[in-house]
């Protein structure tokens, strides 16, 4: 692989950068001010033929125009919201992702979301840190998880992977998704609000498309209700963010478990102070053990690519 | 009331009830509140040691032994709790006093506390919402990586209903499970452990849901922290003086294990203030039952005990002494 050229777009990962390093010939999009990076793109195009990206930094339209030599878009993430899939067909640009292999670390976070969220963990972490169990006496009735109807946006891998560990729980599933799922006996809704009115957790599980963007819109919320909560393992635009704000404010939700934002790293600063959230800084898949799982895998596409091989994760 | 309706019966209490206990049983019950009398405990209780047969013990705080001793009527404790390490059970069975506990009705809130737990130390859920809600996300940028759940090897202490159920639900997250107990269990087909630095050693998460007794004072001690190793999680829900508190801390001081997540402790409500500044230990204050449900099913559980007593029919709870 000396030959080949990525375009690495985000510090995304030491081990994967390394080892790229080391195979091939990388240009870190990153290290130019972002006022230059058009320019850097275009002075180093001849040589890149290769993109690796992840859920922040992709290929857009403009890069990929910019890169007449591109042959494939390596992504160190499953979500490939941030690749211009359309162009890259067009132009008969290979595309990779990280499917499987950080399945279950979402799925993971997101049963542990909901735990900490309904149990209120990270308040009473904090009760005890502040030393106000000591002082105060214990700490207040919180709600029960075993048994909750869960409700499930998206059951493909990651969804599947959530409802597997609910059953555990003894949890009931219901799920919306595009089409009914021939081989589950989990209750399907067509309609997304009848979903979210007959369940206590809505867990946010599909991939962000156009029909999906804001598919948890203020009608949503208001039929999860007061004793319903959102967690939302995902990405951030299938919220609308604002209405989830509003919603938490005016008492209107039971509460919100977040992986994902609208705007990251920003999150709105109005969460910062309710008891009823649980944020975390998009970590779904940030474990060492997956994040080398996924660097292996998108070596291991490029490799494949090069050699003329059959890629291991193709999307397009 | 007229004479000819029945007195309800009389249950001894030392301590008060949750109002809301209090509420929904005084109308079947009629409680003997000792700290209401002016008099000192013994007097008060000598004057109605002779028609008191029953006690009601509502919080984990210990039952004197000398007070089992002062009531020669009595012959049911009913706790509120799984464990009952706050009663002399010794004294129960040589008295042939019953006594029952909370049954079942912990089981699930316990069972899912401890899941919550692990799954917060190892994925740092609770130290990576306190990054967030500090702003720190913007400014210092992503978060550590943290370390996996699924599939690591979960050793249980202690293989009763909350073991269990803490069993069925790791099982959906791909875990191997592995369990000490005193006896090993027919039912299932969980690996064994006679011992519990064996135990430790093939896990990488041990998870403490045994009864707190003589034996298992320290259960957790140095040398099973040692065998479980740096990268080693403990999760307890059971009772604090399981574990050598003393030595956990050391061991999390000095990276002789990776992390902890702890809901009970050795002197509560202190708790080891080293452990404030900890990133990888979450700290909870004997929570895991506090929920609506959980005290809903108690409260049911207690009034099936007591009316199953004054009745004389079997009890809803008992355990075996």
């Amino acid at each position: 692989m000396e030959s080949l050229g990525v375009l690495l777009t985000f510090p995304m990962n030491p081990y994967l950068e390394e080892e790229l390093s080391r195979r091939c010939k990388v240009f870190r999009l990153w290290q130019s001010p972002p006022e230059r990076r058009q320019e850097f793109i275009r002075s180093n195009a001849p040589a890149i033929r290769a993109i690796v990206g992840n859920a922040y930094v992709g290929a857009d339209a403009a890069t990929i125009d910019a890169l007449p030599n591109l042959e494939i878009v390596a992504s160190f993430s499953v979500g490939l919201d941030k690749v211009d899939l359309h162009k890259c067909r067009e132009r008969g640009i290979r595309v990779t992702n990280t499917p499987d292999v950080l399945t279950e670390d979402v799925a993971d976070l997101a049963i542990g979301l909901a735990i900490a969220l309904l149990r209120r963990i990270c308040q009473a972490d904090r009760y005890v840190r502040s030393g106000e169990w000591d002082k105060k006496g214990d700490y207040r009735l919180t709600t029960r998880f075993s048994g909750k109807t869960i409700g499930i946006i998206g059951l493909g891998r990651i969804g599947m992977a959530v409802a597997k560990r609910a059953e555990g729980f003894g949890c009931p599933i219901s799920y919306y998704s595009r089409s009914e799922k021939p081989n589950t006996n989990y209750k399907y809704y067509s309609n997304l609000i009848d979903l979210a009115a007959n369940c206590n957790v809505l867990i946010v599980a599909c991939p962000l498309t156009e029909e999906t963007r804001h598919i948890v819109n203020r009608e949503v919320l208001d039929a999860l209700g007061s004793k319903g909560v959102l967690v939302n393992i995902g990405r951030g635009p299938h919220v609308d963010e604002p209405e989830l704000v509003a919603a938490l404010r005016e008492g209107r939700l039971g509460g919100a478990a977040l992986d994902v934002y609208e705007n990251e790293p920003h999150v709105p600063e109005e969460l910062f102070g309710m008891d009823n959230v649980v944020l975390v800084p998009h970590v779904g898949s940030g474990t060492n053990e997956t994040r080398k799982e996924m660097a292996d895998l998108v070596l291991g596409n490029l490799e494949a690519h090069v050699m003329n091989k059959p890629l291991l994760t193709p999307v397009v | 009331m007229s004479p000819s309706t029945p007195q309800p019966p009389e249950v001894l209490l030392l301590r008060p009830l949750l109002p809301s206990f209090d509420a929904a049983l005084s109308g079947k019950f009629r409680f003997v509140k000792t700290w209401e009398s002016p008099l000192p405990l013994h007097d008060y209780l000598a004057q109605r040691a002779a028609s008191i047969r029953v006690l009601l013990c509502s919080s984990l705080q210990p039952v004197p032994p000398d007070v089992i001793d002062r009531l020669p009527a009595l012959k049911l404790i009913v706790g509120s709790s799984v464990g009952l390490d706050h009663i002399d059970l010794a004294a129960c069975r040589r008295l042939g006093i019953a006594v029952t506990n909370a049954g079942s009705v912990f089981t699930d809130d316990t069972a899912d506390y401890a899941v919550g737990l692990l799954i917060d130390v190892l994925r740092h859920i609770s130290a990576s919402d306190r990054y967030v809600r500090q702003g720190f996300w913007p400014l210092m940028g992503d978060y550590p990586f943290s370390s996996k759940l699924s599939g690591k090897r979960v050793g249980i202490v202690g293989l009763g209903s909350i073991g269990s159920a803490i069993a069925k639900r790791l099982e959906a997250f791909g875990c191997p499970i592995l369990y000490h107990s005193r006896t090993m269990k027919q039912s299932v087909s969980y690996k064994y452990f006679a011992n519990v630095c064996d135990l430790a050693s093939e896990s990488d998460i041990l998870i403490i849901s045994c009864a707190l007794t003589d034996e298992t004072f320290h259960i957790i001690d140095k040398k099973v922290m040692l065998a479980l190793g740096k990268h080693g999680v403990i999760i307890n829900v059971g009772r604090g003086p399981l574990i050598d508190e003393k030595e956990l801390v050391k061991c999390l001081m000095q990276g002789e294990i990776g992390g902890a997540g702890l809901d009970v402790f050795e002197n509560e409500p202190v708790v080891p203030e080293e452990l404030f500044k900890m990133d990888n230990v979450v700290l909870s204050g004997h929570s895991a039952v506090l929920t609506p449900e959980s005290f809903h099913d108690l409260l049911e559980l207690i009034t099936a005990n007591l009316e199953a007593f004054f009745s004389n029919k079997p009890l809803a709870s008992p355990v075996a002494l």
